[in-house]
This record gives C-alpha cells, structure tokens and sequence, in this order.
C-alpha cells in the first residue's frame, strides 16, 4: 500500500496532541492502513488523553481507553465480544505508550500473547512518560534526561538501558513483531499490512519521536525518527513465524543523533563517545 | 469520506461512558505560530506532505496540488521540512490575515 493507495479518510483528526508529535501521526497512518473496521484500544497515555476530550472526540472509527495496566486483556475482550456477535473483517489493534507497553502494561500484553489472541498491539515509543511530564520509563534510552532522572553532578540523567521488547515478545513465541519507526512511513505502512492479515497476535513497536520530552525543534520529528534508524540507534527488524530480518543501518552519526536533542546535552564527549561505542 | 467534524450548539449528554465517534467542537488553528505556504508551481504533488502531517491537515486539490486545512494546522512545519522540492515555506502568523 502506498500513499496514493491510502485511505483518504482521516480517523485520528482534531487530536489536542502537541504540534510535530510523532505519536500521533503513527496512530493516523496505522488508521488509515486499517481502515474503518478497525476498533483501537488506548490505555492512559498521550493518544487517549489527545484524542478524548469529552465532548472532542478525535477517533472517527470505534475507539475506547482502556486502564492503564489492561490493554491488551481489553482487546482480547473486544476480539470475544465481536466474535460472538459474528462481527468478521474486522482488526482489534491498541496505540499504547512505552511506558503502558513495557512497564505498566507488559503482563496483560503477555497473557495475550500467551493465548495467541488475534490482535494487532502496536506500540508507539517516545521514550518516557511524555504525557504526565516526561518520567522515565523502562524504553528511556541510557543517559536521557527526564523529570525522574535528571542530571546533576551526581546522576548523569537515565542510568537503565532501553528494555529490548521485540525480544522480549519474540521469546514468547508471538507470530509477528516488528519494529518500525515514523521516519519511515512505507515500512510501516507496509508493516502494519502486513500484520492486519497475519492470524494471532501481532506486535508493532514504532518509535515516535517526542519534540516537547527529546528537546528538538517541531519541525525535526521525521527527520529524527528516520537519523535514529540511519544511524543504527533503531534498526528496523522483524520477526515473522521465527525467521529474522533486519534493515541494515544506512551510515550516520550516533553521536550527532544524540547532540540534536536536549535530552542528552548534560553529556560530556567523552560520554557520548561511550555511549556511541557500546562501553554504556 | 470519513473523518470527524466540527459541531457547533448544545448536545444531549450520553448517559454512559460513551459518544459520537468523531465529534469535535474546537478547532486547534489558535496554536499556530506560522502557517504553511505553497509555492504552486514548485509543488510536484507526491503528497509526502499530507502523508507526515501529524494532523492530517493537508489535502489533495483537483489540480494534483495540495492545501492547508488551516482550521486543525497547529504549524509544526514537518510538512516544509519533508517537501523534496523545498515548496513550502512557514511563514510567521503575526500580520497575516485569519
């Protein structure tokens, strides 16, 4: 599916998100692939609380917050209420955070796994809990700042690597995952085609650069997300029924990826010289 | 086409948890610092724009050109930055016309 071939209607549309957020346009462009027959599943987060703001409501198709910690038990409810109402051709798929995914939300995403739920759970990682105040969470890369790590002269910002959860779901056996990144749209276009038709639970982790929590100018976001998967920072794998593949990374700098947002300026060279060259 | 609108007026509030998929009642134009422009005969119609608008802002004209929804554009300038043939330009708001 290219972009002429796209859905011209729009189902997020009029969202409070923040302008050149990154999340929201992975949650447009994975609407449009899908189509109206798509029921979306939102756990607290940025999308949920951009999106519903009684009475503007921003989905256009059947959408619904779930708790924080239950996303993935939501949609495997939603896949048994509309199987019993013979409901066919239809797509459950959730838009949950990093945090929701990795921290709050991971037991309900492995039980549905576990049980091989026929969902679509797509992940959309800004790195930290962007929508209370940018607190760390469990996919903030090494040495960010955040409101819960901030560097001083005794902390050096975020001191936890970033939690691999495409392994993590790939250890369960799960039939599809994939990691995609909103710098390049036609892979996860393509991606998320390919997982509405795939039969079980399928895991999409797209990575949505954050300008308000990375500290980068509005207009970066793309260019962003597309330097972190040239650079090797966030290669574009993906796992489908066991075999493995990866986008080989296209050349660039880590350490310039780094020094463009303020996130990481706290880090001295020699830091990011550490960073860079895998010793962090 | 599918995509959720503007209402204006009172509504009857629902008696659950629940609404109208795709109701708006605000526009979000009052956010914009500069709004995009295009130069129309720069602009070659590969949509990239309106495929990495955030808002879904841009659209298609009959001419194979694009426009500027500048009701929801909230004037991020992603859509300048991803043009191949430099075609948009952010223009500040101050002394433009609404």
């Amino acid at each position: 599916m290219n972009t002429r071939e796209l859905s011209k209607n729009e189902y997020f549309f009029g969202h409070k998100a923040c302008a050149g957020c990154g999340g929201s346009l992975a949650v447009r462009i994975a609407l449009k692939v899908l189509g109206d027959r798509a029921v979306a599943v939102l756990p607290a987060g940025c999308m949920s609380a951009v999106g519903f703001n009684f009475p503007q409501l921003a989905f256009a198709n059947n959408a619904i917050i779930s708790t924080f910690a239950g996303t993935a038990s939501m949609m495997t409810g939603i896949l048994a209420g509309l199987n019993a109402r013979g409901e066919k051709d239809f797509t459950v798929v959730s838009f949950a955070g990093d945090g929701g995914t990795a921290d709050i939300g991971i037991q309900a995403l492995s039980g549905a796994i576990d049980r091989n739920d026929d969902i679509l759970y797509i992940c959309y990682d800004n790195e930290a809990y962007m929508n209370t105040g940018i607190q760390k969470s469990s996919l903030t890369p090494y040495g960010a700042r955040t409101t819960t790590t901030p560097p001083g002269t005794v902390s050096r910002g975020n001191e936890f690597r970033k939690k691999d959860m495409l392994e993590i779901v790939r250890a369960q056996g799960i039939p599809y995952a994939a990691t995609a990144s909103i710098g390049y749209l036609q892979d996860y276009m393509n991606k998320v085609e390919k997982a509405s038709k795939i039969h079980g639970t399928k895991y999409i982790h797209v990575l949505a650069p954050c300008p308000t929590g990375w500290g980068y100018a509005t207009d970066d976001t793309v260019d962003i997300a597309k330097a972190a998967v040239d650079c090797g920072v966030w290669p574009l794998r993906e796992f489908e029924n066991g075999v493995y593949s990866e986008t080989p990374a296209r050349g660039g700098d880590k350490a310039e990826y780094l020094r463009r947002q303020t996130r990481f300026s706290h880090l001295t060279d020699e830091e990011v010289g550490a960073i860079t060259g895998g010793s962090l | 086409m599918i995509k959720p609108t503007l209402h204006s007026g009172e509504f009857t509030y629902p008696e659950g948890t629940y609404f109208q998929a795709g109701y708006l009642t605000q526009k979000n134009a009052g956010w914009r610092t500069a709004r995009p422009v295009l130069d129309t005969n720069a602009c070659v119609g590969c949509l990239q724009c309106y495929l990495h608008c955030p808002d879904g802002t841009i659209l298609e004209t009959d001419d194979k050109k694009v426009t500027f929804d500048l009701d929801f554009c909230k004037g991020c300038g992603i859509c300048a930055k991803v043009c191949p043939k430099n075609a948009i330009a952010m223009t500040p708001e101050r002394g433009l016309s609404q």
